[in-house]
């Protein structure tokens, strides 16, 4: 139950939203000033993962519906975007009709997944969703015989950057004498899709469909006592995470300008469903900080384990490779002990936990 | 055309999980503002029965409500026929408010009414308005069945059908929650009761039917069923 925003509080609202709209455009300028372009590239990636995170949020934190293979819609995506814009077919499509598409077909994969798993659920659903997305991933790797549509294990190479009014982002842009990297002008466009599908989740979280998927996580009996269509509304909840993978895929080929199969191994499925545990399933400002910590973190670790250890110990007594793994691992288990329901959980699991909490002093 | 006599009627019903019958071909009706009973011994098949009715299982032969014919309604498509299920283990949406699942209830509807029927609801169970913002798993297990039925009144069920709602309640409760029951019955809805309490089920019910391994085995009133010696030793612990 909303209240209307009174005055005040909608003029904080908006001053609010102006803030962060002024942080997002400068951040990359800051970064790139301070830290350099390969932190703004970090940070590139870290808006695809947190497309990719609030996609899978839809399936996992809304409706409930553990998915294990969710990296394969990201793939479809990208070898989508791959083959219709680059010399492998010689098709040069532009990327403003490769997007769109991108997100229907990876949307209708999410209708193939999602149709024979309706019913079923947790462990099992989780079987078959991995299986899945490896079946996607292994195609990719052997669809270069008989036919090659797929360019097998070698991947897809010279795919075509995306252009915005006739100049590429990869190129940089010189404006009033500044020059602007591509990664900055990559940021840009990522910013602006990343805070349309914030926008398109907060949405339907508070549409007629969401609370149907929120009736379906909690008890699908019910929720079909109650009228709701169980199967349309989980193959809705499929083919919606499904098109933000596939938007997010087509995004990542135009941006790395390569693509290969190994980019989409079940790590990669394990690592955004990490992000929307981590950062608080449900909560879309969770998933957000879930995607951006867990894409920053890694490489913090990567560039700083190094060093630090030189400073601490004199030398580099453990590879900066494998340590970040290691406290990569030792972070999640710290945070689902003492955060259980995520670094920034959806309100009403918050207050449950609260409740619970009391309850029990009781 | 219609040849049938009650609100619910169900011709050799027959429910298999597998190889496995649970249901073997019973028959029995509710007519209209009765209220009926289905007893009987853990998985005698009741609670089959009920999901075939709320078409969460599939089965086979006759189920005719109000003359439509089950079998072509999507389990889905019941509630706006009037045909509402109150789920085994409550059922209530855990992380929604009271509030929230109570209007989970009238998903389908998009009339002038729910209004008006939320106040009716909050009338018949004051409990629910007190905590209408707290969340539904943080409820008592009866107060969580108070919901469950409360839920199911906001469909406007003709024919409410209830599963094991004394379970798991403490006996208290359990008497609280049969209070409703009948207040919702003098209404005017019908309702069809699966109880493994025989006892106080056949005390709120005009009939009764007892199944035993997947067959009614004794239908007739509940005053007969509960004086007759094979019920009392059976279900009522004599």
């Amino acid at each position: 139950m909303k209240k209307l925003p009174n005055a005040p509080e909608r003029k904080r609202a908006l001053l609010g939203t102006a803030l962060i709209a002024v942080a997002l455009a400068v951040l990359p300028l800051v970064v790139a000033g301070t830290l350099g372009n390969t932190w703004v590239r970090i940070l590139d990636y870290a808006l695809l993962y947190i497309i990719l995170a609030l996609g899978l949020n839809i399936v996992v934190g809304f409706a409930g519906l553990l998915d294990l293979g969710y990296i394969a819609f990201y793939a479809v995506g990208a070898y989508l975007y791959a083959l219709l814009a680059s010399p492998h077919f010689g098709i040069h499509w532009p990327a403003w009709a490769i997007l769109p598409l991108g997100a229907i077909v990876a949307g209708f994969f999410g209708v193939v997944l999602g149709a024979p798993t309706l019913r079923l659920r947790g462990d099992y659903l989780a079987i078959v969703t991995l299986g899945f997305g490896e079946i996607i991933r292994i195609f990719l790797n052997n669809l270069n015989a008989p036919v090659n549509i797929t360019n097998g294990p070698k991947g897809i190479a010279l795919i075509d950057p995306i252009r915005i009014g006739g100049h590429s982002l990869s190129a940089p842009l010189d404006l009033f004498g500044v020059t602007v990297p591509g990664v900055v002008l990559h940021y840009y466009l990522f910013v602006l899709l990343a805070v349309g599908i914030v926008f398109v989740g907060i949405r339907l979280q508070d549409s007629r469909i969401g609370r149907a998927w929120v009736a379906i996580r909690e008890d699908e009996i019910a929720a079909k006592a109650c009228g709701i269509d169980t199967r349309n509304v989980k193959l809705l909840a499929f083919a919606m995470g499904a098109s933000f993978g596939g938007v997010a895929g087509g995004l990542f080929a135009s941006f790395q300008q390569f693509v290969s199969p190994e980019s989409f191994g079940l790590l990669e499925s394990v690592m955004v469903l990490c992000m929307v545990v981590l950062g608080g399933m449900g909560n879309i400002p969770g998933v957000i900080l879930g995607g951006l910590l867990l894409t920053l973190l890694p490489e913090a670790f990567r560039y700083g384990a190094g060093p630090v250890q030189q400073v601490l110990l004199g030398r580099v007594l453990l590879d900066p490779e494998s340590l970040r793994m290691l406290l990569f691992g030792v972070a999640l288990i710290a945070v689902m002990l003492y955060r259980p329901a995520g670094l920034w959980p959806e309100a009403r699991h918050r207050r449950e936990l609260a409740e619970a909490a009391a309850e029990k002093k009781a | 055309m219609s040849t049938d006599r009650g609100l619910l009627d169900v011709l050799n019903l027959e429910v298999n999980y597998g190889g496995i019958a649970a249901v073997k071909g019973i028959s029995f009706i509710v007519e209209t503002g009765e209220m009926v009973c289905l007893i009987g011994a853990n998985g005698a098949g009741k609670t089959s029965t009920l999901k075939a009715l709320a078409r969460m299982l599939p089965a086979r032969g006759e189920m005719r409500y109000g003359g439509a014919k089950l079998h072509e309604l999507p389990a889905h498509a019941l509630i706006g026929k009037g045909l509402a299920l109150v789920p085994e283990g409550r059922g209530v949406f855990a992380r929604l408010t009271v509030a929230e699942n109570l209007d989970m209830g009238a998903y389908h509807r998009s009339d002038e009414g729910i209004t008006a029927d939320l106040g009716r609801v909050f009338d018949l169970l004051p409990r629910l308005k007190e905590r209408r913002t707290q969340l539904a798993g943080t409820l008592s297990g009866g107060e969580q069945q108070m919901l469950a039925i409360g839920r199911a009144l906001m469909g406007r069920p003709k024919l409410l059908l209830l599963d094991e709602p004394s379970m798991g309640l403490a006996p208290l409760m359990v008497q609280k929650v049969f209070e409703v029951i009948r207040t919702v019955a003098a209404q005017g809805v019908t309702i069809l009761l699966v109880e493994q309490n025989a006892k106080l089920a056949l005390e709120v019910c005009g009939r009764g039917y007892v199944m035993e391994s997947g067959r009614i085995t004794l239908a007739d009133t509940a005053k007969n069923l509960a004086a007759d010696p094979r019920v009392r030793v059976a279900y009522l612990g004599e």
